[in-house]
Order: structure tokens, then C-alpha cells, then sequence
């Protein structure tokens, strides 16, 4: 029987904070990042213009359909050969998640925009509103309530992301965990003990997410 | 009357893709008339009352609602979305399915056009919503949610909608198919009573006993032609068209016309 021991982790307290500060601040980053990507590409999506929306297509399903490992370590490790262009692990870390989770932003954002009944738009089209007065008057807000469940549970997904960052050397929560391991030849407790700081970060993150869904679910018939 | 007519439509064409929905459709209405539409469905009457506030864009054809004028087909340009947008600021209309703005309140969804639209001061807007609450009968319901209404209730909302932009005309596209028949009535009398203030109107109906009550001029739409029109009474009691008297022969006995 394996006897655990969990005091020893007290003297790595700072590299663990260090660790949860660079996941969280980095999170931050992407979810911000990506979100700002998803509007844009989600609006292309329901552009006029057919070469708009397929750009924009092609980005999605590019980003969507592969899987975001690949993705971190072609940014890190081909890109810069094609470009010529030295990227730090932090900046590769941040345009490979930003560019995934916009990808999976902008399929919500977009959703959410086509799910409000069409009558809603010949209703403001008929008071004699322009296109952009009902798509800020009448659409959004409407489509932002149906869209914030969704959003907050990508924005969870983008937090678990992060770890993979660690293998370009990003010094985050399973980076320096990776370390305290090596040092303390004591990785059942280092490991254990990341994975109930990320249980400790989401588990409220994801209550509020499951509060949100109730509410909003209750829709309003027009 | 000896003014010119409020709505001149004329030689107007639609399709969708091969399906011609409207052929040379011709129409005038006086101002004040109340021109009642009828017909089966697909015969394109929802198509010509949605053209008239150019939800759907003619392909071919002109149309004149007071003083606005777009013409449509081969060497015209489409009109701006701005000039769209005002036109149809000029043109109220009332869907089957209400479309009231549900994320905003009863008053909220009267004066959101006026404001945004009109850039009517809020005090302004308000004190007009509440004027217009109260003439379709719902004065006390200002602050409700839409949610919260009857099907009868939202439409007379929706009616009052439109009427807070003061429109040249009113365009009905079934504003009563969608609701409960003990709901019929409520929506009728403010539609009625519209129609005694001198409103212009275009309905879409297949009320026919409303029809024969309130318009003065009922048109029969069969394929995207006008098959026969005249006096409400004519056209409802004696149609002459065969097509016509088909169509009528459903209504009868039915609701006692």
C-alpha cells in the first residue's frame, strides 16, 4: 500500500501559485483572444459574399479539425522555418489556442445569431430599421443570452487547454508540476495535486455555467 | 374622392427561383380604402402585401406609396438600404406571428422605432406608446413582457407597434390566422376601428364576414393573377368568376356568409 504524503508540497507552494497564475492569466488571454476571433470569423460566416464565408469556413473547419496538439507544436516548430520568424512558447501557446477556441466561438456565435427567428429581423425591417439597428437593437441582445451558456462551457474547455502549453515550455500549472515531480521523486501527489487545482478553479466556473443554462433556457415565445 | 390614390401598384412581377409567384399585378387604393385580399393559399396574396413594404423585392414593376416611389425591373438600380429602411418606416405591417420583440417590454417594443428610427426624445415616444395602449384596449399592460400576453394581446400590441411610426398605410398579413377563435373578435375591432379613423389598408384575410364588414374593396388572387375584384359585398355575395365562387363556396355555410 502506497503511503501517501502531501507535506512535502508545501514547499513548492510558490511554484504551484506561480503555475495556477500563468494558467489562469494565460486562460484569460485566449478566452479573450479567441472570442475576438470567433466574432469575426462568425460574422463572415453569415456575410453576403460567398468568398467571405468560405474564408471563414476554411478557418473554422481547419482549426476545428485537427487536434489542438498538433496545432501548438506546428505553430512552434514549423511555422517559424516556413516564416522565418522565432516564436517564444508563450506567443505560439497564445495564437494556436487563440485560433482553436475562436474557431469553436465563432460556430456559437454564429448559431446563436441564425437561431433568432427570422421574424424578428422583418419585424424590425418593416419599422423601418437598417440592417445594423436590428442586428444591435434586436438581434444580440436576444442571441447573446442563448449564446453566454455555450460560451462560458468553450471558455472551461480553453482553461483545460492551457496544460498543453506546457510542452513548449510554458511555465504553467503541469509545467511546473512536471517539475516539482522530477525534484521531489513524488509524482502521485504532484499530479494528484494539480488535478484538484483545476478541479478547484472549474468546479465553481462550472456550476455557474449549469446556473446559466437553467435560466436562459426558459425562453420567451415572440 | 378626388385626391390621388395612396397606393398605386402597377405590372408587377415576383418569382422565386421558376416559381412565378405574382404576374402583372395592377392596384390602387384611396386613401382611407381598406382593400381586402383574399384567395387560396399560394396565390401569392401574402407575396404582394410583403412587396408593398418591399420585404420582398419585385423583379419587375412600380410601386407608389404616398409620396415614395420605387420601380423595379431591367435598367433600375435596387434601392439603398437607407431608402429602403424609410420607405418602410412609411408603411406599417402586422404579421401572423406577431414578432413582438420579446427581450424588451410592451413599451418597449412600441417605442423602439420611434426612438431609434425617429430619433423621438424617450418622453416623447413613451407618452405616444401609452396613447396608442390604450386605444387598442391595453393601457395597463405598458410594463408586461410579451411573454406574458395572449395571442390576441400580442397582436394588438404588434398593432399599436406600427402605429407608433404614424404610417401612411397599414398592411395586414392574416393578422388573426394565428390565434385562438375566442381571440378573433378582440383583434377585429381595433382593426375595425382603425379603419373608421381613415386609415389606409391592405388586409390579407380569410375572415370574409371581416372582409364584407370593413373593406371596400375585396380583390381574389388565384396563381399570382387577379381574378376578379369589386364592392366587398359584390365580389363576397355574387362572385362572378368561377374560380371565385370555388374558392367562396368553402367560407359559406361555414361562418354563415
Amino acid at each position: 500500500m502506497y503511503a501517501w504524503d502531501f507535506q512535502f508540497l508545501w514547499n513548492y507552494r510558490y511554484l504551484f501559485a506561480e503555475g495556477i497564475g500563468v494558467t489562469i492569466g494565460f486562460t484569460i488571454a485566449v478566452v479573450i483572444l479567441g472570442i475576438i476571433a470567433g466574432m469575426v470569423a462568425g460574422l463572415m460566416m453569415l456575410s453576403r459574399f460567398a468568398v467571405i464565408r468560405l474564408i471563414a469556413s476554411a478557418y473554422v473547419e481547419l482549426f476545428r479539425c485537427t487536434p489542438l496538439l498538433v496545432q501548438l507544436i506546428w505553430i512552434y516548430y514549423a511555422l517559424p522555418i516556413l516564416s522565418g520568424i522565432e516564436l517564444s512558447g508563450v506567443s505560439a501557446g497564445l495564437i494556436a489556442l487563440s485560433l482553436y477556441g475562436g474557431a469553436f466561438y465563432a460556430e456559437i456565435i454564429r448559431g446563436g445569431i441564425v437561431s433568432i427567428d427570422v421574424g424578428q429581423s422583418e419585424a424590425g425591417m418593416a419599422l423601418g430599421m437598417t440592417p445594423l439597428q436590428i442586428m444591435k437593437r434586436i438581434i444580440l441582445p436576444q442571441a447573446l443570452k442563448r449564446m453566454a451558456p455555450p460560451m462560458l462551457n468553450q471558455s472551461i474547455i480553453q482553461l483545460k487547454n492551457t496544460s498543453l502549453v506546457s510542452i513548449i515550455a510554458v511555465p504553467d500549472l503541469l509545467y511546473q508540476g512536471q517539475i516539482i515531480a522530477h525534484d521531489s521523486y513524488k509524482p502521485l501527489e504532484v499530479y494528484s495535486a494539480i488535478a484538484l487545482a483545476y478541479l478547484a478553479i472549474l468546479f465553481p466556473l462550472t456550476t455557474l455555467a449549469r446556473y446559466g443554462e437553467k435560466k436562459f433556457s426558459v425562453r420567451i415565445e415572440p | 374622392m378626388t385626391s390621388e390614390p395612396k397606393i398605386e401598384v402597377s405590372g408587377l412581377h415576383k418569382s422565386f427561383g421558376s416559381l412565378n409567384v405574382l404576374h402583372g399585378i395592377d392596384l390602387t387604393v384611396e386613401p382611407g380604402g381598406v382593400v381586402a385580399l383574399i384567395g387560396p393559399s399560394g396565390s401569392g396574396k401574402s407575396t404582394l402585401l410583403r412587396c408593398l413594404n418591399l420585404l420582398v423585392t419585385p423583379d419587375q414593376g412600380s410601386i407608389r406609396i404616398g409620396r415614395n416611389r420605387f420601380s423595379f425591373g431591367p435598367g433600375t438600380a435596387q434601392p439603398s438600404k437607407y431608402k429602403l429602411a424609410g420607405f418602410r418606416a412609411n408603411t406599417g405591417m402586422v404579421f401572423q406571428h406577431f414578432n413582438l420583440f420579446p427581450h424588451l417590454s410592451v413599451l418597449g417594443n412600441i417605442v423602439e422605432a420611434p426612438m431609434i428610427v425617429r430619433k423621438m426624445p424617450r418622453a416623447e415616444a413613451e407618452a405616444l406608446g401609452l396613447e396608442l395602449l390604450t386605444k387598442v384596449g391595453l393601457p395597463d399592460k405598458a410594463q408586461e413582457f410579451p411573454g406574458r400576453l395572449s395571442g390576441g394581446q400580442k397582436q394588438r400590441v404588434a398593432i399599436a407597434r406600427a402605429l407608433a411610426m404614424q404610417p401612411e398605410v397599414m398592411l395586414f398579413d392574416e393578422a388573426t390566422s394565428a390565434l385562438d377563435p375566442e381571440l378573433v373578435g378582440e383583434v377585429l375591432s381595433v382593426m375595425r376601428s382603425l379603419a373608421r379613423d381613415g386609415m389606409t389598408m391592405v388586409i390579407v384575410t380569410h375572415e370574409m364576414a371581416f372582409a364584407r364588414e370593413v373593406a371596400d374593396k375585396v380583390i381574389f388572387m388565384r396563381d399570382g393573377v387577379i381574378v376578379e375584384e369589386g364592392p366587398a359585398n359584390l365580389v363576397i355575395d355574387e362572385p362572378q368568376n368561377p374560380a371565385t365562387r370555388a374558392f367562396l363556396a368553402h367560407f359559406h355555410g361555414k361562418d354563415g356568409v
